[in-house]
């Protein structure tokens, strides 16, 4: 039997590792696009960022354990209540520091992380509690030239929705125009009646609640576990920056690219796969300060 | 507190008046746990072995030759560099006597040139290279619990004979993942079997698996061996399941796995491995006992092979310095050797020219749910594999130069 191949690779094996690019790319989509939204609003690089995304999973897990609450009414109840606590955090330490260098907040929110973490690793260990994927979510199907769980393509589903609902809420509704508005002249909107503060906690609480929302899709798939926010952070971040700070359409759709890179590292060379994108992050670096899709300003 | 470090002073002093003949430095014997505390494997080991350390000391008396005992701990975070750093502050200005615990081979290689330069003894529970007692050995160096070799001779010999004859390895990108894989490839050869393939992952920060487990899944080999520990193993074996690797007909081998690790994956999955383990709580009386009076100070966790490994090998230490009637390093380390070891831990284990301590390991399968009564009710034991068949025989070719 002849089976095509290219460099050396099956076609089949290349397929396989380009749909699980795309199911980690997805995660990175969510996460970057929440980024990318709390910074072109707030100006503040969220390092806590990874530890709401882990607190998403774990208020699943909670929600299951003391309560009861399944998978489903976990994936809208886990990024409300995680939502909230980011608005309250907004409120009570960030807004101090947003006439201040950006430095201040990135520093605040590195040190809430990791302190979100201690606590959750104080409390949890750190090997992680299980967390079962819904029953109708299980199982696989045979693509042929790979195995699919259902579960994963779930994930980039959801991911997909999740993503261009939120584009559309910021390009094409009213409350997203007073949002673009208000990050470009936050004193005339003001001016116009619109309560520029409150827009900024919403914001902040949807991107913090996107955080949360892509911890619950990665909680039956990934043992929950203090730590797996601060394992996927940094290449959410290198994404943000190939993609452009604060561009909610590039950091998306670098997410989805960013993620089949790596995919296909991992068949031409596996031991690299941790680093090339920040191999990538270099080279835009260099040549396109402002990132793929950023505006030089 | 400042009262309290005069009244072990002046208890130091009065008990030293009675020990003429015995030389402890600086009057206080200082163990340190050097460990990860806060990353991968800081369940498996982590605060445990510092509590499984205190316990030692406290059940010993607090005291040796009339010196306080003292513990002290610190987070490596697995990395060579920042452990190197500690161990040198510990042992320069911080008189510290013993470096003990030491997760993380490419850490534990570091600790080990570091403590034999500076004649301090590293009392290794957690790191696994078989590295540590064959080329990298050390006169002042003892690896106790377990190591790569009897890992691998357990686990990977046990299923070649079941039928397993051809393996994939998924290994952890690092000293410890490519010494597991050296000497679980001896062990699969010499049963016969052969190796179709391997895929190395990145350490630490891999948390998702899943395209190394389709390589895996498209060699068809009989038996996909993960050569990682910890947090890693678990998120492989979870995954390995998801992609359905075993309903294919795939058999999974977690090579290095802890009880920690069963607790987080749930019985649901990790039922049927086949794990070589130095120790298991639940075994007899005396690790009934040990093992719940540990639990009452871990949050209710049982102890892992390794946090039991600390508290023995601690107990062991201070005996021998007991013994030596000194807490010179070579000195010590030599009364270790002469004296067996006899305890909840170990029955008649011995520690050999090497370093290596010998005692019995276990060959245990992960029960199935219905089949277990509760949290940490984990294993079947299969077999018990005696001492020196468990572990690599001490030969020159092995690279110590302790051996002749």
């Amino acid at each position: 039997m002849t089976v095509a191949t290219i460099f050396g690779v099956p076609m089949n094996a290349l397929f396989g590792q380009l749909m699980l690019g795309l199911i980690n790319g997805a995660f990175y989509a969510m996460l970057s696009l929440g980024l990318a939204l709390i910074f072109g609003m707030l100006n503040i690089i969220n390092f806590a960022h990874g530890a709401l995304y882990m607190m998403g999973a774990f208020v699943a897990y909670l929600l299951l354990e003391h309560a009861g609450i399944g998978y489903w009414p976990a994936l809208i109840l886990a990024p409300v209540v995680v939502g909230l606590f980011g608005m309250l955090i907004e409120r009570l330490a960030l807004k101090p520091l947003y006439k201040l260098d950006h430095l201040y907040g990135l520093l605040f929110t590195f040190g809430l992380a990791l302190i979100i973490e201690g606590l959750f690793r104080e409390f949890y260990g750190s090997s992680g509690q299980v967390y079962a994927p819904p029953p109708e979510l299980t199982g696989g199907y045979n693509l042929g030239f790979m195995y699919l769980p259902i579960y994963r393509g779930w994930v980039v589903v959801a991911s997909v929705i999740i993503c261009l609902g939120t584009w559309l809420l910021i390009e094409k509704t009213k409350l997203g125009s007073y949002l673009r508005a208000a990050t470009e002249n936050p004193a005339l909107v003001q001016a116009f009646g619109i309560n520029v503060p409150a827009m900024i906690t919403l914001t902040y609480g949807l991107g913090v609640a996107l955080a949360a929302f892509a911890g619950v899709l990665a909680a039956p798939i990934y043992s929950v576990n203090p730590l797996m926010g601060s394992n996927l952070i940094i290449v959410v971040f290198a994404v943000v920056v190939i993609g452009g700070m604060g561009s909610i359409l590039g950091s998306v759709v670098t997410g989805f690219m960013l993620g089949l890179l790596e995919g296909l590292t991992k068949v031409f060379y596996p031991e690299a796969s941790s680093t090339v994108i920040f191999v990538v992050m270099a080279i835009v670096l260099l040549i396109k300060p402002a990132g793929l899709f950023g505006r030089a300003s | 507190m400042k009262a309290v470090k005069l009244m072990a002073a002046m208890c130091a002093l009065a008990a030293g008046m009675g020990a003429a003949q015995a030389q402890v430095s600086d009057d206080v014997v200082k163990i340190g746990i050097l460990n990860d505390l806060s990353g991968p494997y800081a369940d498996l080991a982590g605060m445990g072995s510092v509590i499984a350390a205190r316990m030692a000391v406290e059940d010993y008396g607090g005291k040796v030759l009339g010196k306080t005992v003292e513990i002290v701990f610190a987070d490596h975070q697995n990395k060579p560099d920042i452990a190197s750093n500690i161990v040198n502050q510990w042992i320069d200005t911080e008189k510290v006597d013993v470096v003990s615990d030491v997760p993380t081979s490419s850490v534990a290689l570091a600790v080990q040139e570091i403590t034999k330069n500076k004649n301090r003894i590293h009392l290794n529970s957690t790191a696994a290279s078989s590295d540590l007692t064959g080329s990298k050995c050390s006169p002042t160096g003892i690896h106790y619990t377990y190591d790569t070799y009897a890992l691998a001779n357990g686990t990977g010999t046990t299923l070649v004979k079941e039928g397993g004859d051809s393996w994939y390895f998924i290994t952890a990108d690092y000293a410890f993942g490519h010494a597991l894989e050296k000497d679980t490839t001896a062990a699969v050869k010499a049963a016969n079997g052969k190796i179709a393939g391997t895929v190395r992952h990145p350490f630490p920060g891999t948390t998702d698996f899943s395209s190394f487990l389709l390589q895996a899944q498209g060699s068809q080999a009989k038996v996909v061996a993960f050569a990682n520990a910890g947090a890693d193993t678990i998120n492989s074996i979870k995954q390995a399941g998801e992609f359905g690797l075993v309903s294919g007909g795939q058999r999974l081998a977690g090579l290095l796995v802890f009880l920690s690790d069963v607790h987080s994956l749930g019985l649901k999955v990790a039922q049927g491995l086949v794990v070589t383990t130095g120790f298991y709580w639940d075994q007899n009386d005396e690790t009934r006992a040990w093992s719940k009076k540990f639990g009452e100070k871990n949050n209710n966790r049982m102890p892992t092979m390794v946090q039991a490994g600390v508290y023995s090998s601690t107990m062991h230490y201070l005996k021998a310095v007991d013994a030596a009637k000194t807490d010179e390093a070579k000195a010590v380390v030599a009364k270790m050797k002469e004296m067996p070891i006899n305890d909840f831990f170990a029955k008649n284990g011995k520690i050999r020219e090497d370093g290596r301590m010998v005692h019995d390991m276990m060959l245990v399968q992960v029960k199935k749910p219905e089949e277990s009564k509760g949290p940490y009710d984990y294993y079947k034991i299969l077999r018990v594999i005696p001492g020196d068949e468990a572990f690599r025989p001490m030969k020159a070719e092995f690279g110590c130069p302790l051996v002749k």
